[in-house]
């Protein structure tokens, strides 16, 4: 029976395969087509119209001796290890406290969750205000009477991005709680059964029987922040534009600067060519031991 | 489903496009002013052409030109064109130009004699690619303009300055009264725009030439652009605690005495004219900042995409014509607050400010804008660094001149 199903293979599940041409075709044109397409004109001196103009590396040069490049790319690095960090730590803290059946624990998801709601724009726009010096936290404590109090992060270049990440934080780790609660409940109770008659501590139980059965859990949340820290640009378009000056930019505004308001498109697909890198020296190792060493096993 | 949905959209567009041109010609026209004073202007333009037997279809693109010319070139070159879209005249189109999207208006310039009644001819000029003229510049805006609160000076007892020095000298007193000497938004061409201005104030006409226009890079890391550098320093050092960013809510510090001054272009005065203020009385305009009075021919100009539609292309030539009709350029000018481009027009309803510029503009003192002569991408590059310059009070001006002399060498 098995030998006469096994050559038509191909034909198995026809309908579905049939169904999902459209979506295959979408991701390899668009997807890796329009890749393809970016990464060869970055190679060109193309201005306001793509041209085949092949220009060698120039485009790359003048990229990385841009300081704003440079500005970019060690904010995206900030942001990054701050959001990964302090998401995961927060959330799962925030998630393990409402899993001790504590009252009111709907209300207190729907409290955290809630800023997951809004947009960054709306996000960016809320901590704008709340930080804006005169009208927002630091005028506050200062109208109370401590006039020394100086919390004004969006105008101080050296930590306006710390400024951004407090705002990201607030929205996203919401989320990772939720994720985190969904990953705690899928514990067996009888674990915490036998570490409770094992005399285990609890912290010592979290952290190390919990977090590593909550492995599939953790590698999804991580690449959801992973995806959001290397996209990020409405945040900061909305917070501050990437001010004070050049402080605060990150490269997929510089992306989107130079392709459109520059009328530089090299330029542009030569900045989006090093964003793709970027992520494909992160995604590539893990998705190989992932997914290449699991088919091993 | 949603392919259903997709198409039914496609399809709604399609049917709104051809539910388009009835009687009367539609023109679709693509701008991007918006705020209270310029929307005022542009239905004094919409008058004029329906006055035609045409019919204008504003197309009104909210956001500043940077959000509206991704748009406007998208559509250009995606095959949806407008039938006329505003950009700055000089090499913002220029692309578009080359890839023979737009359509030449030679014949037009001809038959109604343009290059006698455009003044100054550089404008006229910017809109000339290969001997062939493709748009219509309807304006001047010039950046040289320093506004000064007449009421932050008498708060902070000094007497009224007449040019930039001595409104540097006036900073320190205006400071002791609380008040920021002056105001520079956080948006990068704002700053970027303030060095030109005293680039070409401080400078000269002729190193503003130099740097800009011949692109002299060796010229730019010299000790008289130097001198500039020094003049932004001081700048920048009386915009420390300036804290807005838009344009307009920086001109509304001068406005209510916040903030001693401004440079800004003369799109500024709307703002004052809005808050009911008196040129002379409330505020002082200083153009070229009272060393160098020369009026910059930068401004907006209207490009007509080559269109298919022979009754849309006929209607495009009486959009041409309207446009520099000195009837429509009195109408339009006066409620923009920008000076008309044609020498023969009468503007006696023009306050104190624009009169000054009239003025200037009559003894031919004026130079070329950066619109005219640098490319996007060098405009860019030139805003990121000033940017930076200004917020970034511990940049050297040795490091600044060194990376502003680095753009000229590579700009194009």
């Amino acid at each position: 029976m098995s030998k006469s199903e096994r050559p038509n293979q191909l034909f198995r599940n026809l309908n579905a395969k049939i169904a999902s041409i459209p979506m295959v075709l979408t991701a390899l044109v668009v997807f890796v087509g329009g890749t393809a397409w970016t990464v060869l004109y970055s190679f060109t001196n193309s201005k306001l119209l793509p041209r085949l103009n092949f220009v060698g590396l120039d485009q790359y040069y003048r990229l990385w001796a841009t300081p704003r490049w440079l500005i970019s790319i060690e904010n995206l690095l900030i942001y990054g290890v701050i959001s990964l960090v302090f998401s995961l730590v927060i959330g799962f803290l925030l998630a393990a406290l409402l899993d001790q059946k504590i009252r009111f624990e709907d209300t207190f998801r729907t409290i955290f969750l809630y800023p997951f709601a809004l947009s960054f724009i709306v996000t960016g726009l809320v901590w704008q205000w709340l930080l804006n010096p005169d009208f927002g936290v630091q005028g506050v404590v200062r109208s109370l009477g401590w006039t020394s109090f100086d919390f004004n992060p969006l105008y101080n270049s050296s930590i306006v991005i710390y400024g951004i990440s407090i705002a990201a934080l607030w929205q996203g780790t919401g989320l990772i709680m939720c994720l985190m609660l969904a990953g705690l409940r899928g514990i067996d109770e009888d674990i915490w059964k036998a570490a409770r008659v094992d005399g285990i501590p609890m912290w010592k139980t979290y952290l190390f029987i919990i977090i590593p059965m909550m492995r599939p859990v953790f590698i999804t949340t991580l690449v959801i922040i992973a995806s959001g820290i290397v996209k990020v640009y409405d945040l900061v378009v909305a917070q501050t534009s990437g001010g004070p000056g050049i402080a605060s930019e990150v490269p997929a505004k510089y992306v989107y600067d130079y392709m459109f308001f520059a009328q530089n498109l090299g330029q542009g697909f030569a900045a989006s060519t090093m964003m793709l890198l970027s992520v494909m020296i992160v995604i590539v190792p893990w998705a190989y031991l992932e997914f290449g060493g699991r088919r091993r096993v | 489903m949603r392919y259903k949905l997709l198409t039914a959209a496609f399809a709604a567009t399609v049917a709104l496009n051809v539910a388009g041109p009835a009687a009367a010609t539609d023109l679709e026209v693509t701008h991007w002013w918006t705020s209270g004073g310029e929307a005022a202007a542009v239905a004094e333009l919409a008058k004029a052409f329906d006055a035609t037997g045409n019919h204008w279809v504003d197309g009104a693109i909210a956001g500043s030109g940077g959000t509206a010319r991704p748009i406007m070139i998208s559509r250009i070159t995606g095959g949806d064109p407008m039938g006329a879209t505003q950009f700055n005249h000089g090499r913002q189109a220029e692309e578009l130009v080359q890839a023979g999207l737009m359509r030449d208006l030679t014949d037009v310039a001809t038959k109604g004699k343009w290059t006698e009644v455009v003044r100054p001819k550089s404008l006229l000029e910017s809109c000339t690619i290969d001997g062939k003229i493709y748009c219509v510049p309807v304006n001047i805006h010039s950046w040289q303009w320093l506004w000064l609160s007449n009421e932050a000076f008498q708060k902070a007892g000094v007497p009224m300055p007449k040019d930039w020095n001595e409104f540097v000298a006036a900073a320190p007193a205006l400071e002791k009264a609380g008040i920021v000497p002056l105001a520079v938004g956080g948006q990068a061409w704002q700053a970027s725009g303030a060095f030109d201005v005293l680039l070409a104030a401080v400078g000269g006409t002729d190193a503003f030439l130099k740097v800009y226009k011949d692109k002299d890079a060796k010229f730019a890391a010299g000790p008289e652009i130097g001198k500039v550098f020094k003049a932004a320093d001081d700048a920048r050092k009386m915009a420390k605690n300036t804290n807005v960013q838009d344009w307009n809510q920086a001109t509304n510090m001068v406005i209510t005495g916040k903030a001693g001054g401004q440079i800004m272009g003369d799109w500024a005065q709307g703002e004052f004219q809005v808050a009911g203020k008196t040129a002379g009385k409330d505020y002082t305009c200083l153009p070229g900042l009272g060393l160098n009075e020369v009026i910059a021919t930068g401004g907006d100009a209207f490009y007509f995409p080559l269109l298919k539609d022979a009754d849309k292309a006929k209607a495009q030539e009486v959009l041409a014509e309207t446009l520099l009709d000195p009837k429509t350029q009195v109408a339009f000018n006066l409620k923009k607050g920008s000076l008309p481009v044609r020498g023969d027009v009468d503007l006696n309803a023009a306050n104190d400010c624009m009169k000054k510029g009239l003025a200037i503009l009559a003894k031919g003192a004026v130079i070329p804008w950066t619109d005219q002569l640098l490319s996007q991408d060098s405009q860019k590059q030139k805003e990121d660094l000033f940017s930076e310059f200004f917020a970034k009070p511990d940049m050297t001006l040795e490091e600044a001149q060194k990376r502003f002399a680095d753009i000229i060498a590579s700009a194009d």
